[in-house]
């Protein structure tokens, strides 16, 4: 039996047994009972465990010193790295699961099935992770239920909260499958099967939802924001990159799933993706061109600066350049590489708008200057590592990539 | 979307009025003989809700709002500060002003906003406009989200960054007192007239009067009166008011611009669902495809 660690040359995938520490000496202290396990992770994962540890550690300080102790956010700065990048620029991330979801069991393109257990998963790893930044976020993490009791429907952020919710309820739901199979509780797993395609329509109804409501939180600030990046279409700007970075991270979940865990993603997927992708980023030029153009503004419009030179690094870095890199992925054969180097352009340029659109279109407002602390960084971090030694440890677990070769058969 | 928006705006408008109208009428029937001000309900619309009046041109700097609004909510802080903050919910602050020996002093605090932005920003509903005119804080609702904060246009909600478990702080109006038949702290506490609490519509006829009496020395514009859809609080003063740190925040009440996403989003939704739900109908007609 292959030790759990290892990635496999085959499929065989399942070595749940296999962890070393299960069979240490019985009488052995806490160092040596572990020893075997620290091992076996590997540098990799031991040195984003060792994150994780310190960034529990940080979360812990911002718990019991509070907000102002344990960041730089101020009443020039309400929000900042935590619910931007881990929550605003983070949910487009996880838009992958509900693209893929609804393509095969909405619109029934079964040979994507391979990708839908990796994409549900790093979803459903995602929207928590968002969640765990939110609980660190706001100032009275005991009262995070009372959205669920307390109901404001004016309010945007009672929108994107509840569908967030139902959402991540949905992402259990459309995973819950590969944890019955590998329970052997068949029944449970058929039933959910039964009912998938209504499950993932309700899924991606609630994302086209939020993932552009995330875009209208921003609305409600004008006079707070730089005219570069306030717009009425907001939510529309929002909802198509959203739908752009969700392609580009099934893209690398596909290279993660060849290059780390041994198992190749068929080239009709991965060629489909990124014909997807392309679609999806002449729409998104198309909309941030026009939303300029039509207001008047655009990086060609401002001086030199910071925020021209973002504009600018939105535009040709997170648009125009993945838009070349797949267009010669397509000319040329086995173009994988330029597939995967335009879905992490594309996937950083997303993240740029979002942080350009909650943080630097807000500076000219700001009496004092916004730079995240240690800590924050730190908890950002630790939540990113965890999010990916859960992916892995899953992977490493359950029947993640098998499925879908077989359904494809 | 067979109702057009506006329609549905003057709908919900004469309605308030209506409802203000009845609650008037049922209030001055309870109200035997009832002394002082007392603050009946009122709708927010129609100009009977309480508000303020800060005549700029008047304020001396003496700070008294500060010190009577501290001592009214129970603190020791350092009313000279300039900035709002927890424990400051209005702050006295000494502006320079060009072509002038004298300086200016401008009170700054919660602006009462007659569709308050923090309100409909809030996840929980612990922000509210009252009828008499206040907008009040429910600190056992907040989670400290801070959309508020954000989302304000004179960006005045301040957080308590020195708690464990902070809240959100401004200024709210004394609504306590107003609800007592008292006149808030601060305009109790003005020795010169600076600060003047009265009826919305009252004080605008007050503002005007004094901008017209005197047209060469007021500049002539009530700040407050349209400002992101009017505000209880209202400003006028003698040097322009970008020279004294007022946002520029424009007519429109921003709540309107997330309402009108708000509204859309039960179509948007049903709409998505039923495309959804055709397209797997239609998907199935020819079998299964990669």
């Amino acid at each position: 039996m292959r030790p759990y660690w290892r990635p496999a040359a085959n499929s065989s995938g399942s070595a749940l047994g296999a962890v070393p520490a299960a069979s240490g000496s019985e009488r052995a202290g806490l160092v040596e009972s572990i020893r075997p396990s620290l091992q076996a992770a590997g540098p990799v994962r031991l040195a984003m465990g060792l994150v994780v540890a310190a960034a529990l550690v940080a979360a812990g300080y911002r718990m019991i010193y509070g907000l102002g102790a344990a960041t730089h956010l101020s009443d020039a700065w309400p929000w900042g790295l935590w619910k931007i990048l881990g929550v605003v620029a983070g949910i487009p991330l996880a838009a992958g699961a509900f693209v893929v979801a609804a393509w095969v069991h909405v619109f029934r393109h079964h040979g994507y099935e391979s990708l839908a257990r990796p994409a549900v998963l790093a979803g459903f790893i995602g929207y928590l992770t968002a969640i765990a930044s939110l609980f660190v976020d706001i100032g009275q993490p005991h009262r995070i239920w009372h959205p669920i009791v307390m109901w404001q429907p004016h309010s945007v952020l009672f929108e994107v909260c509840w569908c967030v919710i139902l959402y991540t309820t949905v992402l259990a739901l459309e995973f819950s499958p590969v944890a019955f199979e590998k329970l052997g509780w068949q029944r449970a797993g058929r039933i959910v099967q039964h009912f998938i395609a209504p499950i993932a329509g309700a899924g991606a109804t609630l994302c086209v939802l939020h993932q552009s409501s995330l875009g209208s939180l921003f609305l409600i600030a004008p006079s707070r924001m730089s005219p570069m990046w306030y717009t009425p279409w907001l939510p529309l700007i929002f909802f198509v990159s959203s739908v752009a970075a969700g392609l580009a991270v099934l893209q690398l979940l596909a290279w993660v799933a060849d290059r780390v865990y041994g198992q190749p993603v068929a080239e009709s997927i991965r060629a489909g993706l990124a014909r997807g992708l392309t679609g999806v980023l002449v729409l998104y030029l198309a909309v941030r061109l026009g939303d300029w153009s039509l207001r008047g503004t655009g990086p060609w419009r401002t001086s030199w600066g910071l925020e021209g030179a973002l504009a600018w690094a939105e535009l040709v870095m997170g648009i125009v350049l993945p838009l070349a890199l797949l267009l010669a992925a397509g000319v040329r054969a086995g173009g994988q590489e330029w597939r995967v180097a335009a879905a992490a352009f594309t996937a950083a340029g997303v993240l740029l708008h979002r942080l350009d659109t909650g943080l630097t279109s807000m500076r000219e407002a700001a009496w004092l200057p916004y730079v995240p602390s240690a800590i924050e960084w730190l908890v950002m971090a630790g939540m990113v590592c965890a999010g990916i030694l859960a992916y892995d440890w899953v992977a490493r677990r359950l029947p993640l990539f098998e499925h879908g070769r077989e359904a494809a058969r | 979307m067979a109702v057009s928006q506006p329609e549905r705006v003057v709908g919900r408008r004469r309605l308030l009025r209506w409802g203000a109208a009845l609650a008037g009428a049922a209030a001055a029937r309870a109200a035997t003989g009832a002394a002082g001000r007392t603050a009946r309900a009122a709708s927010v619309v129609d100009g009977q809700a309480w508000a303020m009046l800060v005549d700029i041109t008047q304020c001396v700097g003496c700070r008294s709002c500060v010190f009577a609004c501290q001592e009214e909510n129970g603190w020791k802080g350092d009313p000279e500060g300039q900035q709002l903050d927890g424990e400051r919910w209005t702050a006295v602050r000494e502006v320079a002003v060009k072509g002038s020996e004298e300086p200016r002093f401008v009170r700054t605090e919660c602006f009462h906003c007659l569709q308050p932005s923090c309100a409909d920003a809030c996840i929980v509903g612990a922000l509210r406009k009252t009828a008499e005119g206040p907008v009040v804080y429910d600190a056992g609702k907040c989670i400290g989200c801070r959309y508020c904060m954000i989302a304000c246009p004179f960006q005045v909600p301040r957080y308590q960054w020195d708690q464990t478990f902070p809240l959100v702080a401004k200024c709210d109006f004394c609504a306590d007192r107003i609800a007592a038949g008292k006149q808030p702290a601060c305009s109790e506490a003005c020795p010169t007239g600076a600060t003047l609490f009265g009826r919305r519509d009252e004080l605008v006829e007050q503002a005007r009067a004094r901008l017209a009496s005197e047209p060469d020395r007021y500049v002539q514009h009530i700040y407050g009166l349209e400002e992101a859809g009017g505000t209880s609080w209202l400003f006028i003063t003698d040097v322009p008011f970008e020279q004294l740190g007022f946002a520029r925040v424009g007519t429109t009440p921003p709540p309107q611009r997330t309402r009108a996403w708000m509204q859309r989003v039960p179509a948007i939704a049903v709409g998505i669902a039923g495309l959804l739900a055709a397209a797997h109908v239609i998907e199935g007609r020819g079998g299964n495809h990669a």
